[in-house]
Formats: structure tokens, sequence, C-alpha cells
């Protein structure tokens, strides 16, 4: 048989003196790079398989282990990187379509880091979130121009339509049930519900155990219609169409057969072992009419008590496409752009396909606005929010909140090695494995993403303190209170904000 | 009194509860030091692991010990105010009577088989919590 | 080409309401201003004053500011699409007066043609005139009142228009320390749409939403100046939506949610709905504006009290001020008077004919 051309992408460095032949290392790699010689009590490590998720790093009690990329050794070559090298020979021997998970990590513009915030000074205090109220309670929903009051009682007379109620404009993004394990979605809903917001359950159905946690899930009902029934609809309190998502927009979910479990298979509904694929665009939504017709079937069967979101991915006409989802009914708009991640996606689509988040943003925003619709539907926005300071940027670019998906994996323990589509997940996160599984106790799960979620909502408190604003309706599509760096004049006008150095 | 409780379904079978046992009953305390050393004691926790189930199993230190009811000698002992059960070595004549009645085995012979050797001895003091619980890396025991 | 700067606001505000609709002259409320001297900077001074053209009550009063006369033929042209101009004079001003560098001014009394919603169609005209015309802009448009306004300290700007020759029953002032230099006439407070005027001591942090707020709603700001969004959101809510003036700290200022949550219904849901459907219109940083409308006035100040307002009465009068002493310059013998507290409205109305029957309505709860 020819031999493979695929290189090593780590390489693993044993210090002999820290190591003890505990043999941790052997025992927590799933993809059993570490292997123990009982005759002469040695370790051994097949670097071929290693794909640099720092388990093994992490969990060896004498530090003995470093996992570093390894280096290639061609000779230098600007346009052809390893990454593109590694990916033709595999495809020369597969014939394959190259898989990958989690988000783009190509190196294009991360306009959240050219973007800088305002503070407060002399002429205008700023507030000491130690010491006054700031409020970042969040309402999602649409709403009213106006309103019908009885101005006599203060009573109102105008029906608002449904809205969720969150604690800090921040949900957990949809991941489903099968791209994640039972434990990773129960530390979500858990947290979720801890924290005062909601998750979303992806297009992987709800496991019976999480109907009690309803009121905290927003369903998803996405192209393949994996676990819709009348109860799914009936427990959650929002209900998502999912028409595409930033990491590979114009296709369908992908689960691979290697997780679809004797669970998975009951919740989804589809045979073990089978690949889970979802049809590129609903079938039955061909147009923007017909979206309005899925909306309004929903609503109707929901009895208009639930918010019904649609998720599109950020293309290069979102603002017309969020336009008319808006005019189609939609409640909440939640778009996810370029960086958003994946259990498994077409590498090539998942980097090249899709434009960023920050761009996307501002544009919906802009157009909404000067339709005067920009009221009838929320903005939520999503991939790649890294911090809290991402979140007030998108905030002021107009967002009424942020979807995190990597961020809270990442609080799961997940080390972005970009393997989920084997479903070997060392972390315990992106597997159906049993054995792999029990690594992440739901307990500490919820733990770290109530800790995430409380640290962010201080520093945005911080934030909004030194710009002296205390309420964040007043920070929403506030760009005077962003300036732009290192960008062309292009994109601050696309972005509708001034060049830094610029005054009111 | 604390216990030690086990949470079966979040042991991830990586056996530090083992090495961190050794390390608290060896005579330096250092990681490395006791592991170079070929004496060093053994671990008085054990991890049992069928396929994907996995939990690490001590001494549970019954409030009605089988163990301290059958030893002859009256060496294995509970310790009324701590409530952990402890073996006093100097009477312990080697007959097993104990690793026979140990509904749980967690009882073993010493490396001579001479007498009992390691068994969980609640090594901690008031207050603090025993390191195999601290340092399980997914809180799979608890001290409760 | 005016540079796109906007300039923050301060720092005195004054205002006297007649209860009785009695007409007070502007002196008075130049007294008031000449005591907060200090407050200003002398970049920036300006008066509303309320029944100061009775022979022409029916009409609109345009003011106009222009840089130059050229863009008045290009104005009159826009006014004369929808309106009769029945009248037009120069705005009298002082030749002696200290400030010599001055733009033109000119006053235009409108009657309406046609029978469509003529105060929409003031609105538009008025955003057409300021969005189209280079170097020209409306500063009022209200019936039986008008904006007085300019660089230089109140005082100086009250002399210089000759406001003692005139008599009204309400008049509100402003004076302004801006924090850079650029002088305009136009970035002078008041601001105005139609009868509503509103001076300002503060910055709104909030602005950059406000103002795109507005714009979903057909107003567009071109003054530069923060405090034009609070012109165009008492128009907005006032007018259009209807919400009675004395609510407006509900909007403006609106309770916490800590407060919502403890409250009573219907309270509890009216002002979360409040919150959720007017966030635009929340003003958030540090502000106290003192608002005249047709028949009253009202003062309003910041959600957590980061600027000072006071207010006084008597039998006769209602009297607000950024500073007591303002006050006690024009009505010594004051009994009740006392600070506004965070969020609260205080109003007073004139009751047709009869000056008993004061109204107060204290909005915050």
């Amino acid at each position: 048989m020819a031999k493979s051309l695929l290189f090593p992408e780590f390489k693993i460095e044993r210090d002999a003196k820290r190591c003890i032949a505990c043999q941790v290392c052997v025992r927590q790699c799933a993809n059993a790079v570490h292997s123990y010689e009982e005759d002469d009590d040695t370790l051994w490590s097949e670097e071929e398989r290693c794909v640099g998720c720092q388990r093994c790093v992490t969990l060896c009690p004498t530090g003995a282990l470093e996992v570093r990329r390894r280096e290639v050794g061609f000779r230098e070559n600007a346009n052809w990187e390893p990454a593109f090298l590694h990916r033709l020979y595999k495809q020369a021997e597969t014939g394959g379509i190259v898989l990958a998970s989690m988000g783009c990590d190509r190196p294009y513009t991360i306009y959240w880091d050219h973007l800088l915030l305002n503070a407060s000074q002399v002429t205008n205090p700023s507030i000491d979130p130690l010491r006054e109220p700031i409020e970042i309670r969040t309402f999602l929903g649409r709403k009213e121009a106006s309103l019908d009051v009885d101005w006599e009682n203060l009573s109102l007379k105008t029906k608002l339509a449904p809205q969720l109620e969150l604690s800090l404009p921040v949900l957990f993004s949809a991941m489903s049930y099968g791209s994640i394990s039972y434990n990773a979605f129960r530390s979500i809903v858990e947290a979720a519900q801890e924290i005062g917001t909601l998750c979303n359950s992806g297009e992987g159905g709800l496991h019976p155990d999480f109907y009690s946690f309803g009121e905290h899930i927003i369903v998803q009902v996405a192209s393949g219609r994996f676990g819709v029934t009348p109860e799914y609809l009936g427990v959650a309190k929002a209900i998502e169409i999912k028409i595409g998502q930033g990491a590979k927009p114009g296709i369908g979910g992908h689960l691979p057969g290697e997780k679809v479990s004797p669970e998975i298979s009951r919740t989804r509904r589809i045979p073990v072992g089978s690949d889970a694929i979802s049809p590129a665009p609903h079938h039955d939504i061909y147009s923007i009419e017909d979206l309005e017709r899925l909306v309004f079937a929903i609503k109707e069967a929901t009895g208009y008590r639930k918010p019904v979101s649609v998720k599109i991915a950020a293309v290069h006409n979102v603002a017309a496409i969020a336009s008319g989802c808006v005019r189609a009914g939609a409640d909440i708009v939640a778009i996810d752009g370029i960086r958003g991640g994946t259990g498994a996606a077409p590498q090539v689509i998942r980097d090249n396909v899709g434009i960023p988040i920050e761009l996307a943003l501002a544009q919906v925003d802009e157009r909404l606005r000067r339709e005067g619709i920009r009221h009838r539907a929320s903005i939520v926005v999503a991939g790649g929010i890294r911090s809290s300071s991402d979140v007030i940027k998108a905030i002021a670019l107009g967002a009424d909140a942020v979807y995190v998906g990597t961020a809270a994996l990442l609080a799961l323990g997940c080390h972005l090695c970009q393997k989920c589509y084997t479903g070997r997940c060392n972390w315990g996160i992106a597997t159906q494995d049993p054995l792999l599984t029990k690594r992440l106790n739901p307990r500490i799960g919820k733990r770290r993403l109530v800790n995430l979620m409380r640290a962010w909502a201080l520093e945005m408190k911080e934030i909004l303190g030194g710009m002296g604003i205390n309420a964040i309706e007043s920070l929403r599509g506030n760009r005077e209170q962003l300036r732009a760096v290192g960008l062309r004049e292009e994109e601050a006008r696309l972005l509708g904000v001034k060049m830094a150095g610029e005054g009111w | 009194m604390k216990k030690i409780r086990i949470h079966e379904e979040y042991c991830i079978g990586c056996h530090l509860c083992e090495i961190t046992c050794v390390v608290k009953h060896s005579p330096s305390g250092k990681l490395i030091k006791t592991f170079r050393d070929t004496n060093r004691p053994a671990p008085r926790v054990r991890v049992e692991e069928e396929g994907y189930v996995s939990f690490a199993l001590q001494c549970r230190h019954c409030d009605d010990a089988p163990c301290v009811e059958n030893c002859l000698t009256g060496a294995m002992y509970r310790d009324e105010e701590t409530g952990v059960v402890l073996c006093d070595e100097d009477r312990c004549v080697g007959c097993w009577m104990c690793i026979m009645s140990c509904p749980f085995g967690v009882a073993e012979r010493n490396a001579e088989h001479t007498h009992i050797g390691s068994k969980c001895d609640g090594c901690v003091k008031k207050g603090e919590v025993p390191p195999c619980v601290e340092n399980c890396p997914n809180e799979a025991l608890t001290y409760e | 080409m005016r540079e796109r700067e906007r300039i923050p606001s301060g720092c005195a505000v004054a205002g006297v309401l007649s209860w009785t609709g009695q007409p007070v002259g502007g002196e008075t409320i130049i007294r008031a201003m000449r005591v907060m001297h200090e407050r200003s900077n002398g970049l920036g001074g300006g008066f509303a004053g309320y029944g100061i053209y009775p022979d022409f009550a029916e009409l609109y009063a345009f003011h106009l500011l222009y840089d130059s006369l050229e863009s008045a033929d290009d104005v009159e042209a826009i006014l004369q699409k929808n309106f009769v101009i029945e009248h037009q004079e120069a705005i009298p001003f002082w030749e002696h007066s200290p400030i010599t560098d001055y733009p033109v001014f000119i006053r235009y009394f409108l009657r309406p043609r046609g029978s469509e919603d003529e105060e929409e169609l003031v609105v538009q005209t008025v955003m057409t005139v300021n969005a189209r015309v280079e170097g020209a802009y409306v500063i009022s448009s209200g019936k039986n009142m008008g904006v007085f306004k300019g660089v230089g300290y109140p005082e100086d700007i009250g002399e210089f228009f000759r406001l003692d020759e005139y008599q009204g029953y309400c008049w509100i002032a402003h004076g302004r320390f801006p924090t850079n230099s650029v002088g305009w006439w136009g970035g002078a407070h008041p601001f105005n749409l139609l009868n509503f005027s509103v001076v300002h001591n503060g910055e709104l942090s909030s602005y950059g939403i406000n103002r795109r707020y507005l714009e979903n709603f057909g107003y567009f700001c071109t003054l530069q100046t923060d405090t034009e969004v609070i012109a165009y959101l008492l128009d907005l809510l006032l007018r259009r939506h209807k919400v009675p003036p004395a609510m407006l700290g509900a909007i403006f200022a609106s309770p916490f949610w800590s407060e919502i949550d403890a409250m009573e219904e219907p309270q509890r849901s009216f002002y979360k709905a409040i919150r959720l459907t007017y966030g635009g219109a929340l003003l958030n940083g540090p502000f106290s504006i003192i608002v005249g409308f047709e028949g009253g006035m009202l003062g309003l100040v910041d959600r957590i009290k980061l600027r000072p307002m006071v207010g006084g009465w008597d039998k006769d009068t209602f009297y607000l001020a950024s500073e007591e002493s303002a006050i006690r310059e024009i009505a010594p013998h004051l009994n009740e008077i006392r600070a506004l507290k965070a969020g609260e409205v205080m109003i007073g109305t004139v009751k047709e004919g009869v000056y008993h029957g004061q109204e107060f309505a204290v909005s915050r709860i």
C-alpha cells in the first residue's frame, strides 16, 4: 500500500527527569497516542495520532509533557502554508471532502480589535458600578412603535408581544445534543437557568431529561427537522428556524455517524450509526414567502405565546435578507458570522464562505432603522464573540444580544484542537463515547459557565459605567461610543463608526 | 462526620487519586522523589474498572465495620472521635480475617505478607480535605 | 462647510411661568440669568418666550437664522410651498450691544395652505430647510412664541435681542459653557420644534442612539448639539404619541428595574412596557432640562441626579433654575422652593383666566 504523505502535526516532548510513569497520559488519550511498556517501565508516544488537545499535558501530575506544533521542515513558502499542504495530501489520498470543526481560523480582519470604546470625563461624569445600579437586563422579542395607555391609572392597554427576559445580553449558542455530549448539554442548560438566560437546542432535538428546563431553552427547527414534535415546541420558551449558520452558510448541519449513539438515535429519530446530514435548504422554504408561512405555522401551533427567531448566516446580502425575515414575522433575527463554530463542516466552506459578523451587524442594524422596522425584531449576533468587550462593541453597533458557542465550550474545557468531527473529544464535550463523556462533570461545567458569565457581566458594568451609561438600552446602536483604529475609511464607513481622534 | 463519597459517573480512570495517596503517605511528601523510590508506599485507594465504568474505592470506615468485629487480636479498631477505622500494626498477626470480612475488599496484605498493608487511614486532620478528593480532576470524589 | 463636531452642553438654565397667564417682561428672565453668569463662558446664551406675538397668535412664527441672506430665496421657496407668508421682518436687535459678530435673523409669520395636518407640515418644512438649505436654520417654529439665541453671555444675548420689549406668559433661558471653541449661533439653546422648546444642562451619553431612534420616525439632526434630540423627542412623544407632559420622566428618566420589580400591577407592566418600547428615547448621561410647551413649563433631572435643578412657586408664578440664587433674585420672598429629585418632573400649567388651581405632577413614584 502506498505510504501516506501526511506528516504528524504535533510533537510530544516527555521530560525524563519528571516522568514518573504513572500512565495518566496513557489512560487519558482517546487517540491512543501514549503507551506503556511493562517490561522496561517505559512510556512511548505515537505522534501521528496526536491532535494537540493538550489533555495529557494538563493531567500529567509532574508537568512532564509538552505538546507542540511540529515544524514541518519544508522549504519556506508563503503561498503553500503547511495547512494547505496537509489538506491537499489528505485529498490526494482519500478523494474526499476535508472536514473541520469549530470556527474559521484564518487571519481575516477581526473588526472587534479595531474598535475602541469611550469613557466619560469632566463634562459628563462616569458612573460607579460598585455604588450605582448599571442595568444590563435585556428583553428579546418584537417591540411596539408606540403604546396605547390609560394615563389616568398608568395601565397598559396594548398587549405586548412575547419577550425573552435575560439578566445579561448573552445567550448560549445552538449546539446540538449529538454534536456535544449529554453532560455538556446539561452543563449549559443548568448554567442558563442559574444565570437567567437561555440556551439553544441546536438541530438535535431535545432529550426528555431537559424538558423541565424549557423556560431556558430555545429549540431549533432546522432543515432536517430532527426531533421536532409538538412536545418539543411545547416545552420551549422560544422557537428558532435555522436557515443557516456562520460556519457553513448554504449547507446543512452534519453529524457524523460515529456520534450517532442509541441515545442520539432516539432523540433525533434516526438510525444508530447513520450520518445525520441536514439538507442544504429547508425543502419547504425556497423563498421569503415560504419562510413567512413557516413562521406563522409555528406561531399558530404555539398559540402566539412564544417568540419565533430566524437564524441566518452572514453573507453578502445579509441586510436585505434580514429585512425580509423581519417582514416575514420573525420576532428575533439571529445572525451568525464567518467565525461561527460547528461540530463538523467541510473545511473549505468553513474558511471561505460568509462575512465577519461586525460588518453584517452594522449593515443590518442600519438597514432596518432606515426602513423604520428596527423595533419589530431583536437582533442577536454570533460568530467568534470572545470577551465582554466584544459583547459591548456588538451592542454599540446595534445588536440586542449575542450568542456564544466557542466561548462556552472553552469554559467547559475545550482546547480548540478542531477534531470534534472524529467524535473522540478528550474533554468529554464533542463526543458520545461513554468513556469520554464521563470526563465532563456537569457540576464543574455549570460552575465554570456561571463564573464566565458572571465575570463578563461585571466587566460590562464597569465599561458601561465608565461611559456614563447606566442602562444598556442607551448603548444599543449608539455608535458614537465607538471609534475605529487601523481601518480604512471604507471599512469605518460600513461600520458606521468614526475614526479615533474625531470628537463628537 | 465527613465521609468520602464516590461519584462513579464522573470517574475518568486516571488513577491520580492513587498517586496522590502514595505521595501523602511517603516520607518526603514530594511527588517525583517519591516515585523514584522503589520502596514507596502502596496506594490505599484503588481504582476499579470494567469497560468504561470506573471508580476509586477506599475503606468506607463503616459504622459497624465487619473487620473490627472479626479481628482476632483487636488490632482493627474504630476511633470513635473521628469515625475512622484503623489498624494497630503492632497487634496485627496476619490472620486475614479482615480481608475476608470486608464487603468492599479494601484491605490488602502488605508486601511481605506479614500483616495488613495499605488501607485508607483517613489521613487528614479535622477541617482538611483528603488529597485523593482534592486532586481528583473531575470531582468524582467528594468529601461531605 | 461646518465641521462635524457636536458640542456638549452646560451649564445654566432657568424658567418662569405665570399661572394666571399674565405677561412677564423679558427683563425678568434676563435678571435671573445674570446671577448665574459664572456658569457660562460667553459662548452661548438663549431664550424662548411664549405669548410674545399676540397680534399674530394664529400664525406659525418661524425664526430663521441665516449665515448670509443668499439662502433666503431658497428658504422662502420652501416655505411658500405649504404656507402663505403673511408677514416677515428682521428680528430687531440692539446695534450698540457688545456683541458684534452676528448672523441675520428674520421672522416669518405663516398660515398653512390647505387642510392637511398642519403640525406635520411644519415639522417636515423645518426638517427640509435645515437639511437642504446650506447656511439657513429654522430655530423656532411655534405659534405665538419664539426663540432668541446666539454666541454670548445670556444677559448680553437678551439685551441684544431687546427682550425687555417683549411680554410673555412663559420664558425659558440658557447659558452655555461648551468645551470647545466653536461658537456658532445655531448651536446655542433653546432648541425648538413647534411649540416645544428645551434648554439643557448636561451631556447625553445616549445621543448616538437617540439620534438613530429619531431617524426611524423621520427626524434628522443637523444642529450639532445633543439637545436637538430632546426637542425632537418631545415632538414625537408629546404630539405624535400623546404622552402627557407630566409622564415624560417615565421615558426620559425611567425607573430602575429594581424599582419596577417591586411595583404593584398595573404600574409594573406599564413601566416595563415603557422601557421596552421607548429604550431609544431614554436619556442617559447627566441632564437637567426645562421644557416649555403650549400653556406650561416643566423641569426634569436625570435618573441619578447628576445636575442641579431647583423649583419654586407662589400664587402667581412657577420658577425653575439651576441655582436657588437665580430664583431668589427675581422672587426674593418665595416660601415654597426645593430641589428636584432624581427622575422627577415638576410641571406647571396655565389655567386660562383663573390663577388658582396650580397644577403640579410629580411623576416619579
